[in-house]
C-alpha cells in the first residue's frame, strides 16, 4: 500500500527579489513500512518539501501545483480542521532546529502531555507515557526532568525530546528533518538504531532527511537525491549507492567524507554553487557544475527509469553514454 | 527566583531614595521663599521664622532629607501646614480614589487591547486588521484630556447618561462605579490602541517562531496554540510596558481628576503646589514614586514568573 503519494509538486516563495521556485515538479511515493531518505545540499528544498506535506508552509509560500495524497486524501485541499485530524495522529514530525522546536515557557512535561490531548486516558497515564518515551530516547531521570523547561536541556537532549514526542503519537508516517544533527556520533548511532527498532514496532513509514550519507545507507530502504528544488535521482538505497546514475549523485558520493579512504588535506567538493532559484537557468539544472555536460543539456532532461527500482533525470541516460 | 525578587526589591528602594532626594533639591531650587508665598506680603518676620521652624526649613538640606526619610519609614510624613492634620491620613483619603481610577483604566484597556491585538494578529492584513490599525493609532494619538472633555460633554452634558463630576457617594459602590466610567474611559482609550499594536506585533513575531509550528504540527487545538503557546510569550513585553507606563497613567489621572473634579492624589498635588504646602507635596510625590517603582518591579517579577528563562538567568 502507498501511504504518501506526492505528484508534480511545485512550491514558490514570494520574496522581495522575485519569485523563488523552491520545488519544481517533485513526484515520489512512500510505501507502507518503508524508510525513505532524502539527501541534497543545503537550500535544495528538503525542508520546503516536508512543510508542504504537513500543510504548514511559510506565509510567503505558494503551492503552485501538485497533489499530496496521504492515506487517500489530498492534503493540499484539506481545511485547517481536517488537517488537524491528520497532524499528530497519522503524521508526526521531528523538525530540523532542536533549539527552537519547543515552547520556551512551558515545561517539557506539559508539552508532551498536550500532544496526547486526543487520548481519553487519565493524566497519570499520559505522564507515564511521556516518561516511558523519554526513557526510550535515553534521557536520564525522566520523572524529574518532565517539570523542567526546554532551556534546561542540551541541544542533543532537546533533539531526543523532539524524537520522543514524534514517536509518542505512533504515527503511520514519521517525518524527520535532520534529526541527528545535534547529536555526537555514538548517540547518533544509538538513536538511529532506536528509530529502526521503533519503526518495526509501530509499523510506520519514515521520511528521513539527512546530510549524512552513511546514516541514509544504514537506515533507509530508498533514497531520493534532490538538487536545487528537483529530484534528480530516486531508487533503492543499494542501487543508488552502488551505481549512481546522475552526475550530481556521483559527485555527492565522491565528496562524502565517510567514503574517502586516504587522508588528504582538502576534501573534494563539487565546484560552483547551487543556481539562483529566483532566476532559473534553462535546460538541466545541474549543467553549470556538471563535468559530463553535453550539448543537449541546454534542454531539460526528463526523469528516466533505468531499472525497476531506480530512476534519474539526466540526458546521458537516454544518450546511452552512462 | 527568590534571589531575583530580592534583587529587584532592593533596586526599587534605591530608586525611591534617589528620586526623593532629587525632588528635594529641585523644590528647594525653585526661586521664591516658600514661607512668604504662604503667608502673604504682610507677614511679620517673627511669624515667618516660626513657620519656617515648624516646616523644618531652617535646617540644612541634607538634614531635611534625612528627617524626611527617617520619619517616612515610620509612616510619618509631617503635618499639613494649614490644617495641622497628618499628611499620611490626608494622602490616605485621596489615595484610594486614584488607585481605583488607575486600576479601572488599565484593566479595561489591557483586556480589550490584548484581545484586539490577538484578533488583528490572527486576521493580519484583512480589512478588520486594517480598520483596527487605523483606530488604534488614532486612539494613541488622542491625548486623554481631549477624550475627557469630549466624553464629558457628550455622555454627561448632551446625553445625560453618566454623571459629570465627583467620585460618587462613598457608601454606594454602584454610584462610585458609575462615576468611574468616564474618567477610566478617557485614561484607558489610548492604552487600548497602544496595547493592541504591541500585542499584535509580538503575536506576529511569536506565531512565526519554530515552536509554534511544532505545536501546529501536532494538531493542537487552535485555541491552545494561540493562547497557551503564543500569547503567553507575546504578553511579556506588554507587561513591562504597562509597568513602566504607570508613570504616564498617574499623570493622566491628574488631568482626569481635574476635568471630572474627582478627589485623588493628582488633585491633591496640584492644590498643594499652588499653596506651597510642602509636606503634602512631598508626601504625595513619595507615594507616586512608590506606586511607579512598585508597578515596574511587579511587572518584572510577573515577567520572571511567566518566563522561566529570566528568573534563572539572573
Ligand atoms: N520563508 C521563505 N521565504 C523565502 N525563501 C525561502 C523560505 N524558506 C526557504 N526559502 C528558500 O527556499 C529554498 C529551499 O529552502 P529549504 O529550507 O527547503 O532548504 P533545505 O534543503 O531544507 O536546506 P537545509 O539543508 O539548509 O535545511 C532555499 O533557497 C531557501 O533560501
Ligand atoms: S543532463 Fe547534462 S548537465 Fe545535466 S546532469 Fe546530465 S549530463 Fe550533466
Ligand atoms: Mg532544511
Amino acid at each position: 500500500m502507498t501511504i504518501l503519494d506526492v505528484r508534480n509538486l511545485s512550491v514558490d516563495y514570494e520574496t522581495e527579489q522575485g519569485t523563488l521556485r523552491a520545488l519544481r515538479d517533485v513526484s515520489f511515493t512512500i510505501e507502507d513500512n518503508k524508510i525513505v531518505g532524502v539527501v541534497g545540499e543545503s537550500g535544495c528544498g528538503k525542508s520546503t518539501l516536508i512543510s508542504s506535506i504537513i500543510n504548514l508552509l511559510a506565509n510567503n509560500a505558494v503551492l503552485s501545483s501538485g497533489e499530496i495524497i496521504f492515506q487517500g486524501k489530498d492534503i493540499v485541499r484539506l481545511s485547517e480542521d481536517e488537517m488537524r485530524d491528520i497532524l499528530g495522529v497519522g503524521v508526526s514530525i521531528i523538525f530540523q532546529d532542536p533549539m527552537q522546536t519547543h515552547n520556551p515557557v512551558l515545561t517539557v512535561g506539559r508539552q508532551m502531555m498536550d500532544i496526547q490531548y486526543r487520548d481519553k486516558t487519565s493524566k497519570e497515564k499520559k505522564k507515564e507515557a511521556a516518561i516511558d518515551m523519554l526513557r526510550v530516547v535515553g534521557i536520564p531521570d525522566p520523572e524529574s526532568r518532565l517539570s523542567q523547561y526546554p532551556h534546561e536541556f542540551s541541544g542533543g537532549m532537546r533533539q531526543r525530546i523532539a524524537i520522543a514526542m514524534a514517536l509518542m503519537v505512533k504515527p503511520s508516517l514519521l517525518i524527520a528533518d535532520e534529526p541527528t544533527t545535534a547529536l555526537d556520533a555514538t548517540l547518533e548511532v544509538q538513536i538511529i538504531e532506536k528509530l529502526r527498532e521503533l519503526q518495526g514496532k509501530i509499523n510506520c513509514s519514515i521520511l528521513f532527511i539527512s546530510h549524512h550519507l552513511g546514516v541514509i545507507a544504514e537506515l533507509c530502504d530508498e533514497v531520493i537525491v534532490m538538487y536545487a528544488g528537483e529530484i534528480v535521482e530516486h531508487g533503492d538505497v543499494r542501487d543508488v549507492f552502488h551505481n549512481a546514475r546522475h552526475p550530481y549523485t556521483q559527485a555527492l558520493f565522491a565528496c562524502d567524507p565517510g567514503r574517502i579512504k586516504e587522508k588528504s588535506k582538502n576534501l573534494p567538493t563539487i565546484k560552483g554553487s547551487i543556481p539562483n532559484l529566483i532566476d532559473l537557468p534553462s535546460g538541466c539544472i545541474f549543467k553549470h557544475r556538471c563535468t559530463q555536460r553535453i550539448s543537449v543539456c541546454d534542454t531539460s532532461p526528463a526523469m528516466h527509469r533505468v531499472s525497476e527500482k531506480q530512476q534519474a533525470k539526466c540526458h546521458l541516460l537516454t544518450q546511452g553514454k552512462n | 527566583m527568590l534571589g531575583y525578587i530580592i534583587k529587584r526589591l532592593s533596586l526599587a528602594v534605591l530608586i525611591i531614595v534617589f528620586a526623593i532626594t532629587l525632588l528635594f533639591v529641585m523644590i528647594h531650587s525653585i526661586p521664591g521663599d516658600p514661607v512668604s508665598t504662604m503667608l502673604g506680603p504682610r507677614a511679620t518676620p517673627e511669624l515667618k521664622a516660626s513657620l519656617e521652624e515648624r516646616m523644618g526649613l531652617n535646617e540644612p538640606l541634607p538634614v531635611q532629607i534625612a528627617y524626611f526619610f527617617t520619619n517616612a519609614i515610620t509612616g510619618n510624613l509631617g503635618t499639613d501646614v494649614f490644617t495641622n492634620r497628618p499628611v499620611t491620613s490626608i494622602i490616605g483619603e485621596q489615595l484610594s480614589y486614584t488607585l481605583m481610577l488607575i486600576f479601572a483604566s488599565i484593566s479595561w484597556s489591557a483586556l480589550l487591547g490584548i484581545f484586539l491585538g490577538c484578533y488583528s494578529a490572527i486576521k493580519r492584513n484583512t480589512i478588520s486588521d486594517k480598520i483596527l490599525a487605523v483606530l488604534s493609532v488614532s486612539f494613541i494619538a488622542t491625548p486623554s484630556f481631549v477624550v475627557s472633555l469630549y466624553s464629558l460633554l457628550f455622555f454627561s452634558v448632551y446625553l445625560g447618561w453618566l454623571p459629570a463630576i465627583g467620585a460618587g457617594d462613598s457608601d454606594d459602590l454602584w454610584d462610585q462605579l458609575i462615576h468611574l466610567v468616564l474618567p477610566a474611559f478617557s485614561i484607558g482609550l489610548s492604552w487600548v490602541g497602544y496595547i493592541a499594536r504591541l500585542v499584535r506585533a509580538s503575536m506576529l513575531e511569536i506565531m512565526s517562531e519554530n515552536h509554534i509550528r511544532t505545536a501546529r504540527a501536532f494538531g493542537l487545538p487552535r485555541r491552545w496554540v494561540i493562547y497557551r503557546y503564543a500569547l503567553r510569550l507575546a504578553i511579556l513585553p506588554t507587561i513591562t510596558v504597562i509597568g513602566v507606563g504607570m508613570g504616564f497613567l498617574l499623570s493622566a489621572a491628574v488631568f482626569a481628576e481635574i476635568v471630572f473634579s474627582r478627589p485623588g492624589l493628582g488633585k491633591l498635588v496640584i492644590d498643594s503646589i499652588t499653596t506651597r504646602n510642602y509636606p503634602v507635596v512631598m508626601g504625595s510625590v513619595l507615594l507616586s514614586t512608590i506606586i511607579f517603582v512598585v508597578s515596574t518591579t511587579l511587572s518584572d517579577i510577573i515577567n520572571a514568573m511567566l518566563d522561566p528563562r529570566i528568573g534563572r538567568q539572573l
